[in-house]
């Protein structure tokens, strides 16, 4: 119903990725992956379709980057072996069918919770950027709420959500310049 | 040596009126606690003394051992000043107040007229400890504490005047003795004018409002002023203020019962003395309480309304009704 | 009583609410900008009392970390405890024997019921009124005994486990229960004699501070400041877990939007609180409180869950990402004050300082759990 709604809604964004997911095993109905240039996009579409925000978060994907490669050396070798094994020439490349893409660099994940006041249908969004230059459109101004948590994850994470009218430190002290939950982070 | 009787006279009302004053106040804050812990359902203070009746003063002699910090940018002369423009006119008033038939320092037939000049150099003294401190909990209090007793001495006067329409005199002492019984009382609407008992309400009302005494305790709102306008003040700088205040409420009170319950007068006619007076006096203190440990706090505004739009009109529409009667009958 | 500054670029000053201030109820900081008693601006100060639990999440096992969710919002930690476990069961895959589904239904309930009425003491005291503060704690104390009884705590439990409760209740509990039960339900009319029905008290809220439903949405807003602008959601009902739906009880829903009617939410859900709390003890199943079998090192499966359960402020929501390892790899905790707070500034725009307290108040701010 909802979801159905909010899928035909969705399609007008043209990265989002909407797919469903098992709701008693995870807690959430579906799950949309989006670029960063369409957040604020997708957000638009929640919010037309009544959603409300619950959170926003960030989950710091240092090291997957090395752990796929190391996978995907571990998979080829696999290949490899088997492949010697039974007598037939090695592949050039690993076979990219199974195995998911390599990311270029390791990643940060923003994480947007929504929910509905009505129908049950709880929706993540999921925004994944370069842990480098980790920027992220802002939606406050489509979920006035996303401020807070926006800058709360700009605390926590560093991740700059760009056109956000205050990102001053908002739990950390007026001063930190720390970013606690990245993986990297030394107390 | 001999000592000239008047001045033996000042002297005995000054030394009584200071010590009834100082004992009364810590008296009342004794009974505040106790009132209130056992509307709270607990028994208040208990450890010093039978039934805890020294704690407050207890409570004064840590107050006075404190030191008085005038805080930093603060105006330390008005800072210093105000408190004593709360106690001075509070113990002021108690030189006309009769508490029995000649237990009274100065019995001036203009009675009323000199305690609500002086009851109304208090707010002085909140306004200038509002200013004085720096502090801008303190400023908006004594904003607050000026309106609200603008607003409450129209309506206590209008109340009192029409009082004094009928007894003719402004002599306290007087207007007790016109009221020698219970069905005397100036109370009671066949005694010059059916409005009476409308007049003792507002009064009531009005005398809870001008001590700023909960529900109508906006000068200290602690909830939303910290302490109001005595934020600032530590040791004896609050003890005065708080000393002020708990003398006033018994002035109102006791003015109250002089006005309409017939002061020292025994309600049956019998033995009248100071302990009538005393009676009927911490009788409506006890109901001040009463009121304070059940009723939230009221607003600016509500308070502001309830002055302007109700009690004015009512006490007008007392000093009319009257005049017309007095003139009619 | 709305009026809006007539031009706030003349004569404004800067308040400081806080940290320390009567109303704020703990370390809440708001700046507030003011013209003369209106409030033109407000801002709320957050982070006094951070103390970054979820990065002690990371680091701790997820057993570790049950009694830091207690320590989240102090005054229904049952609640916090239950959405932890929750999620954990849901990543682990465990299930709960249904005694133990009901003692948490209990136990969850009777916490609401101990928090609402400090919130009514509390929020009662913020408005001038010193009493009600002494009946609620009254209530409470026995409510706190019992409780502490069958948890072993007082205030930050630490009750359930994985896979159950970690105390059986006794005839003790059962009976006392049953005796407060019935105490609160005499007690109840005397509240709103007392406090509903204060003319003071109505004057204070009806009208004031208002929250549109459109407010709460764009938010965040859930539980009983939701529920006091007519949108009728609440965990329990929209989202069911543990045995809730077994359980006839009310959504308490008022439309007004006013300080008012978030009193009147959270005086009703003490009612309903009291059916749930009546019904599970008569349904009571017998049986064990521990799932067997509930692995001593849990490594839930790569991936994330998300569980949220209706506190007493309103959703709190646990969404959990793990790795595979013993410790969760992120652990989000969506606190309800957070976004019930958040709206603060714009709500309490023109209103005067003693009105802004009554809509503070309403919002029954736990601070700690804001700031986590």
């Amino acid at each position: 119903m909802k979801a159905n709604a909010l899928k035909q809604a969705m399609a007008k964004v043209s990265s989002a990725k909407i797919s469903e997911a098992p709701y008693a095993a995870k807690g959430f109905h579906l799950e949309i992956s989006v670029a960063p240039a369409e957040v604020a996009a997708a957000a638009a579409v929640l919010d037309r379709e009544g959603f409300f925000i619950e959170a926003v978060t960030g989950v710091d994907w240092l090291g997957e980057q090395a752990a796929a490669e190391k996978a995907a050396k571990a998979a080829a070798a696999a290949a490899a072996k088997k492949a010697a094994a039974s007598g037939e020439a090695a592949p050039a490349e690993p076979a990219p069918a199974v195995a998911p893409a390599i990311p270029a660099e390791d990643q940060f994940e923003v994480v947007y919770d929504f929910n509905h006041y009505e129908a049950l249908c709880r929706v993540t969004m999921r925004v994944r950027v370069v842990r480098s230059t980790p920027e992220v459109p802002t939606i406050s101004e489509i979920y006035p709420g996303a401020n807070w948590h926006e800058r709360e994850t700009h605390d926590f994470f560093g991740i700059v959500f760009t056109g956000h009218p205050d990102l001053s430190p908002l739990l950390l002290p007026e001063d930190a310049d720390f970013h606690p939950l990245r993986k990297d982070f030394q107390a | 040596m001999s000592v000239h009787p008047d001045v033996a006279r000042v002297i005995g009302y000054v030394v009584g009126t200071i010590a009834f004053v100082a004992l009364n106040a810590s008296f009342l804050v004794w009974l505040e606690r106790k009132v209130a812990g056992h509307i709270q359902r607990r028994i208040g203070p208990k450890e010093v003394g039978p039934f805890g009746i020294f704690q407050s003063l207890a409570d004064g002699i840590k107050l006075m051992s404190k030191q008085l910090i005038v805080p930093e940018g603060a105006d330390g002369l008005l800072f210093r000043l105000a408190p004593l423009l709360v106690m001075i006119p509070a113990v002021m008033v108690y030189v006309v107040i009769p508490f029995g038939p000649a237990l009274v320092a100065r019995d001036i037939n203009m009675g009323i007229l000199v305690i609500f000049a002086f009851a109304s150099i208090n707010v002085l003294g909140l306004l200038l400890g509002g200013w004085g401190s720096n502090n801008k909990y303190a400023v908006i209090s004594a904003t607050r504490a000026v309106s609200q007793n603008v607003a409450y001495e129209i309506p206590m006067l209008l109340t009192v005047v029409t009082l004094v329409m009928i007894t003719h005199t402004m002599s306290l002492n007087q207007i007790v003795a016109q009221q020698p019984t219970i069905k005397d009382w100036y109370l009671f609407p066949w005694n010059g004018s059916i409005m009476l008992p409308i007049g003792f309400l507002i009064f009531f009302i009005c005398s809870m409002a001008e001590t700023n005494r909960a529900p109508f305790d906006l000068g200290e709102a602690e909830s939303e002023l910290v302490a109001g306008f005595h934020t600032e003040y530590a040791g004896m700088g609050f003890g005065l203020f708080f000393l002020g205040e708990y003398s006033n409420v018994f002035v109102g009170c006791a003015l109250a019962s002089i006005m309409f319950l017939g002061g020292w007068q025994c309600p049956f006619g019998l033995y009248p003395g100071v302990h009538w007076m005393l009676i009927k006096t911490y009788f409506l203190v006890f109901v001040v309480m009463w009121v304070r440990w059940t009723y939230p706090r009221t607003t600016l505004y509500g308070l502001l309304n309830l002055s302007w739009k109700v009690l004015i009109p009512f006490a007008l529409l007392n000093l009319l009704v009257t005049a017309a009667l007095l003139k009619v009958f | 009583m709305n009026v809006l500054a007539q031009d706030p670029a003349l004569e404004t000053f800067v308040l400081n609410m806080g940290p320390q201030h009567p109303a704020t109820h703990g370390v809440l900081r708001v700046k507030l900008v003011l013209d003369g008693e209106y409030i033109v601006e407000a801002e709320p100060v957050l982070g006094y009392i951070h103390r970054m639990h979820e990065k002690m999440g990371e680091n701790r096992t997820f057993a570790q970390f049950m009694p830091n969710t207690g320590r989240l919002d102090y005054l229904s930690a049952l609640s916090y405890n239950h959405g932890y476990v929750c999620a954990v069961e849901r990543a682990a895959g465990i299930g709960v024997p249904e005694r133990a589904e009901y003692i948490r239904c209990i136990t969850v309930e009777l916490n609401r019921i101990s928090s609402h009425l400090l919130w009514l003491g509390a929020y009662v005291l913020d408005l001038g009124g010193f009493t009600p503060l002494l009946y609620a704690f009254d209530d409470r104390e026995i409510l706190l005994d019992l409780l502490e009884g069958v948890t072993g705590a007082r205030l930050t439990y630490c009750y359930f486990r994985f896979g159950g409760v970690y105390n059986d209740i006794d005839d003790d509990f059962v009976t006392g229960l049953k005796g407060f039960v019935k105490r609160m339900r005499t007690r109840l009319p005397m509240y709103h004699n007392l406090v509903t029905k204060n003319i003071i008290l109505r004057k204070r809220l009806e009208d004031i501070g208002f929250i549109t439903p459109e407010l709460c949405r764009k938010y965040g807003a859930t539980g009983p400041v939701a529920r006091g602008s007519g949108i009728d959601y609440d965990v329990r009902r929209h989202e069911p877990y543990s045995v809730y739906p077994e359980f006839k009880f009310d959504i308490p829903v008022y439309p007004k939007g006013d300080s008012m009617a978030r009193y009147l939410v959270r005086m009703d859900e003490i009612e309903q609180s009291l059916r749930i709390i009546e019904q599970g003890l008569d349904k009571l199943p017998s049986g064990p409180v521990m799932a067997e079998k509930v692995p001593k090192i849990l490594k839930p499966p790569k991936g994330d869950y998300y569980h949220a359960v209706e506190a007493a402020r309103g959703a709190f929501g646990v969404r959990l990402v793990s790795d595979g390892t013993n410790t969760p790899y992120r652990l989000k905790l969506r606190s309800p004050s957070f976004s019930n707070l958040s709206l603060f500034a714009e709500a309490a725009q023109g209103l005067l300082i003693a009105d802004a307290i009554a809509l503070m108040g309403s919002l029954d701010l736990v601070i700690p759990e804001i700031d986590r």
